[in-house]
């Protein structure tokens, strides 16, 4: 499904003294099938545009497609549970949304609410706990007895048991230990490369939007102010530092490695994987010369 | 969704009443309970409104906002107008239409009372929208000082009024949040039938209860590890100072009450 914002702005608690201006004018087009991280400081806006991406939040001005569903501030709310259904979010701290007596139920709620049935709605549950890799005697536990790397991928599972067709992620894996985080990213990535989802991921990790996103989007003060492939976003620091924003490990490492050698290697690495692969083939032609 | 609910929020600035001391306030707000009973007739209670209109100007609040925010309690009076106005049946009749009768002594009395709720809510209203929580509570603190005399847990009563008035922007983000997750997931609690609605409202109060319970943990823990051991000999960071506008706004209430007590009939 393809997603596009259009000059959309967005203003919390509108017509009131708290009124706080958090989106202007953001243009953002997230082709069908796509990975879009979004990045950013803490307060630009991200999570409002998130929350923009399956119509929680109406734009003040402008106006968002969601496949053929547009979303507008005057429009009604009737046609926006199709969207809901459509666009799965996983908020941040997700844990927080559990409520169920048990995991099953809980992950059950999503696709109940939108009318699959009970015997298919349970299935799918089966399936998430295995793919997120907890044992099934979870399934019959209270969610509240968790521990909370497990709450976490309950809730993950949650959303993906409504089959959405656009998986929204804000910083998914915060507050994770570095194995977990891992895993979790990857499972994303192999369900977005699987099933052909549209992925859109909010993340501090420079490392993460380096390795999976196709396209990156900075937000700066409530402003899309860059938009791009990873390699373009990456290859401008002077501008990412302005945004108050790294450069990804692999590519600061190859900085480095590049003025000690005072040559250059022909692409920016985005991950260590590739940087090794450059590296060697770097040094093995080196060598040939 | 919850955002423009103003009750108990404090919206920063620096007009007179902003600047008045928390206690004076106070004690004008409860004073001034009293002093609306006195108003009897046309001419008190336009007084009364007029006082009103001249407080809010000065406490520099946009009237457009305060209605807003008030409308959930607009609605209440508008509840309270119909009784009156349906269910008193003295004086002449004014309008007849199959059953229904209205008499002038309902008309005077449900715009009497309405006018009456209107102006407590309004002042009430000031009162939270131009003083900090924290300064309520030492206010009252102070002010509920004395009882303690009779054993009274002054002290603690007032941090747990703080301790609530700080958990309130806090709850309501919480449920913002807990609401958007769960109507993500398809549940609706704004349209549907009175069963849906109330089905859906499982979802999102136990999530709530639940971080509740986990953040007055975690509260009780910081201050049991910070030394908290309740009110005795505790010394205080903030002072309020009473200073002669204090004693001035009092005195303009209690000039209001002879003008009303004057002019009652
Ligand atoms: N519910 C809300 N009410 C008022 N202001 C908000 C609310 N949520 C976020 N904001 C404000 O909007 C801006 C953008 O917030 P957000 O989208 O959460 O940023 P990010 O996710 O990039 O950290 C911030 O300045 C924040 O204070
Ligand atoms: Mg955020």
């Amino acid at each position: 499904m393809d997603i596009t914002l259009q000059q959309v702005s967005y203003a919390y608690a509108k017509n009131t003294p708290f009124e706080k201006r958090a989106l202007y004018d953001v243009d953002l087009h997230i082709p069908s099938g796509s990975y879009q991280a979004i990045i950013g400081h803490t307060g630009s806006g991200k999570s409002t545009v998130l929350q923009h991406l399956n119509a929680l939040l109406k734009p003040t001005e402008g106006s968002i497609k969601i496949g053929d569903v547009e979303v507008k501030a005057e429009k009604k709310s009737k046609q926006l549970r199709k969207v809901r259904q459509k666009v799965g979010i996983v908020f941040q701290f997700p844990e927080h949304q559990l409520f169920d007596e048990t995991v099953l139920k809980d992950i059950m709620f999503g696709p109940m609410n939108f009318g699959v049935s009970e015997e298919e709605a349970k299935r799918r549950a089966i399936d998430l706990v295995k793919l997120l890799g907890l044992p099934d005697e979870v399934l019959e536990k209270s969610p509240f007895d968790l521990s909370g790397g497990q709450m976490r991928r309950v809730a993950i599972a949650g959303v993906l048991a409504m089959n959405p067709e656009v998986l929204v992620l804000d910083e998914p894996t915060a507050g994770l230990d570095p194995r977990g985080r891992k895993e979790i990213m990857d499972l994303f990535y192999h369900l977005h490369k699987e099933k052909g989802l549209t992925t859109v991921l909010v993340t501090h990790s420079m490392e993460d939007a380096a390795r999976y996103a196709d396209r990156i989007a900075i937000m700066h003060d409530g402003k899309c102010v860059l938009a791009g492939t990873p390699q373009e976003i990456f290859s401008d620091e002077v501008r990412l530092m302005d945004y108050r924003l790294e450069l990804p490990q692999s590519i600061k490492f190859q900085k480095k490695v590049e003025q000690m050698m005072e040559k250059k290697l022909p692409v920016l690495c985005l991950t260590e994987e590739m940087l090794a692969e450059e590296l060697a083939q770097f040094l093995k032609k080196e060598r040939e010369l | 969704m919850l955002e423009k609910m103003i009750f108990g929020r404090f919206i920063p600035g620096d007009s007179f009443i902003h600047r008045l001391d928390a206690r004076a306030k106070l004690i004008f707000v409860f004073l001034f309970i009293a002093v609306v009973f006195i108003a009897n007739n046309w001419i008190t209670y336009a007084i009364l409104v007029l006082f009103t209109f001249l407080i809010i100007r000065m406490s520099r609040i946009r009237l457009y906002f305060l209605v807003n925010g008030l409308k959930p309690v607009v609605i209440l009076i508008i509840f309270t107008f119909l009784l009156h106005l349906f269910f008193t049946r003295e004086g002449a009749i004014i309008f007849e239409w199959k059953f229904l009768r209205i008499y002038e002594e309902g008309l005077r009395q449900g715009i009497f009372i309405s006018i009456r709720f209107f102006v407590l809510v309004i002042l009430t209203s000031i009162l939270t929208l131009t003083t900090t929580p924290i300064s309520i509570t030492d206010a009252l603190e102070t002010l509920l000082n004395p009882l303690k005399k009779w054993k009274l847990p002054v002290h603690e009563l007032a941090l747990m009024m703080s301790i609530s008035l700080r958990f309130i922007p806090t709850l309501m983000d919480e449920t913002d949040k807990i609401m958007k997750a769960q109507m993500a997931r398809g549940s609706d609690m704004t349209t549907g039938s009175m069963k849906e609605r109330m089905n859906a409202i499982v979802p999102l109060l136990i999530p709530l209860f639940v971080s509740a319970f986990k953040r007055a943990e975690d509260l009780a823990t910081a201050m049991e590890v910070r030394g908290y051991k309740g009110g005795e000999g505790r010394t205080r960071y903030r002072k309020l100072e009473w200073a002669t506008k204090d004693t001035v706004i009092i005195v303009i209430l209690l000039i209001l009450a002879i003008i009303l007590v004057y002019f009652r009939s």
